[in-house]
């Protein structure tokens, strides 16, 4: 037994220490291209923002990317292309260019006649377009067959992935939907909150996933996560009962001159109407940024100590390549507490938004 | 900036893959795998309380069958008691009769005893008697020899028997 930890120990040591020699390259790149200095933070943001092209590695100025399609309306016309043409943003194509700078900083621009920029309508498949449909498209792939698993198994014990994925579908009923909504309606909500949590507990991890045709940062997309709380907000808006808006327009237990002449609370709790699904959506992305960031940080620490001097690099990456595992791990462990978090919360307006007044009346 | 200014592509195609994937999926997936989940909680449920139910059930019949035990064996103690009870009648019955028997053949074995010695008896009188006679024959005949003594004797039986 004792025999079988020390191999693996190891083994891992080993794992751990080729990777680091791996990353000595990297080093000796930086090293090498000294004309243009290492700028982490435009590293980090190049790689967590959404970009035209899916980026796999590059070897001194020859970038190896995977080109998207671009898709815009300008002035009454579509454009469809390859977004090849525009080169990394060094050409341009039929009057369309990458922004170099200001707030639009690398989306495709068109310049007018006088020189100022024009944002045409964008509905181009950008990394992140393509990482949802990979991801939407695995989704619907898993589930469906999940679903035939349990027709095929009906009344025997899960068996394989299904018993995983049971795992999560009973966890989201009993501890998220039951609890939060109610034995009697949480019915209807549980497509939405399983859809969602499986949704974005999915992105969270092919995020963590480095290779093609993953680790796009995707549920750390501001749209990405505003859409989610989009759906929370539209469903609970929809959803909801008199009750639900008695409780915003005349808010029950609280003193009437909160109400009257200064509608107070109405004003607050309309204003929470919109704060709710916000904070939703500003968590989960700042949550899976800030993984993504200090991940990216901690590998950018061997760049920017190897262009000091090549050796330090070599110290570094050892010490980066560790606290990067250790950071996957625990991006890991967020990646599941971020949608449980997202689905519970959900759990917990949508429960609010259906409140039966019998169940409500017992509490005054 | 770039990092919180969500792009409009990526909104419009984000809302149409989660809603395919959303309406898809409730469509197809959920309603299996939560109807499968329930389906199998109900069955195992089911399966609980019919092994509460056959436990139940046992442990009655376990109680009846020692019922019925102890029934049997109280009435296999009363056919004993009853059995016992014919025995000794009948034994008393049989020794009642075989006593009356003896009596009865003793009796009559007295009786003919009595008859048998009374026969003897009025044998042994006839005898004594014809004997008697003819003892007193032969001393009549000796006495009577002379006339006087026969004289006498007719004067003496004269006057004990009036005429």
């Amino acid at each position: 037994m004792i025999q079988f930890i020390r191999s693996k120990a190891l083994k891992t040591t080993f794992i751990a220490f080729i990777l680091s020699i791996w990353t000595f390259g990297f080093v000796h790149a930086s090293a090498d291209a000294e004309k243009e200095p290492f700028d982490a933070g435009r590293m980090i943001v190049d790689h967590i923002i959404d970009a035209y092209d899916w980026h796999i590695a590059s070897f001194g100025n020859t970038h190896i990317s995977i080109p998207l399609p671009v898709i815009l309306y300008d002035e009454g016309k579509w454009y469809f292309f390859s977004s090849s043409k525009f080169n990394h943003g060094h050409d341009t194509y039929q009057g369309f260019h990458l922004a170099k700078e200001g707030a639009i900083k690398g989306k495709v621009v068109r310049e007018n006649a006088d020189g100022s920029l024009t944002r045409p309508l964008d509905l181009s498949i950008t990394k992140n377009v393509l990482a949802v449909f990979i991801s939407s498209a695995l989704m619907i792939i898993l589930f469906i067959n999940i679903a035939k698993v349990y027709d095929r198994r009906r009344g025997r014990a899960p068996k394989g992935f299904q018993a995983i994925i049971e795992l999560l579908v009973l966890f989201i009923r009993d501890e998220v939907a039951i609890p939060s909504i109610g034995q009697r309606q949480y019915m209807r909500f549980m497509p939405y909150l399983l859809t969602v949590f499986s949704f974005i507990f999915l992105n969270n991890i092919l995020g963590l996933i480095p290779i093609f045709p993953f680790g796009a940062n995707v549920t750390g997309n501001i749209a990405v996560t505003g859409v989610l709380a989009f759906f929370t907000f539209l469903l609970t808006t929809v959803m909801s009962n008199k009750n639900y808006w008695k409780h915003i327009f005349n808010t029950p237990g609280v003193p009437w001159w909160l109400k009257f002449p200064l509608p107070l609370m109405p004003i607050i709790e309309v204003l929470g109407m919109f704060t709710k699904p916000f904070v939703l959506m500003v968590r989960l992305f700042a949550n899976m940024t800030a993984g993504h960031i200090i991940i990216l940080g901690f590998i950018s620490l061997i760049f920017v100590f190897g262009q000091s001097n090549v050796y330090a690099g070599y110290g570094m990456s050892v010490l980066s390549v560790g606290l990067v595992i250790f950071m996957n791990f625990l991006e890991l462990l967020v990646a599941f507490i971020q949608a449980y978090v997202f689905t519970l919360l959900s759990a917990i307006f949508l429960g609010a938004a259906v409140e039966e007044h019998i169940a409500e009346g017992g509490q005054h | 900036m770039e990092l919180v200014s969500p792009g409009f592509g990526l909104i419009f195609w984000m809302l149409l893959a989660f809603t395919a994937v959303f309406f898809i999926l409730k469509k197809f997936a959920w309603p299996g795998i939560l109807q499968g989940l329930k389906e199998r909680e109900q069955q195992i449920d089911d399966a609980l309380k019919a092994a509460e139910a056959a436990h139940q059930e046992m442990k009655n019949l376990k109680i009846d069958n020692e019922q019925l035990l102890k029934q049997a064996k109280e009435e296999r103690d009363v056919i004993l008691a009853e059995a016992k009870k014919i025995r000794d009648k009948l034994l008393d019955e049989a020794r009642i009769k075989a006593n009356e028997e003896a009596e009865r053949i003793v009796q009559s074995a007295k009786t003919r005893i009595e008859s048998e010695r009374m026969a003897a008896i009025t044998e042994i009188k006839n005898q004594i008697a014809t004997i008697s006679i003819e003892v007193a024959e032969l001393i009549l005949k000796e006495k009577l020899q002379e006339p006087e003594a026969h004289d006498q004797y007719i004067q003496r039986i004269l006057e004990h028997k009036p005429l």
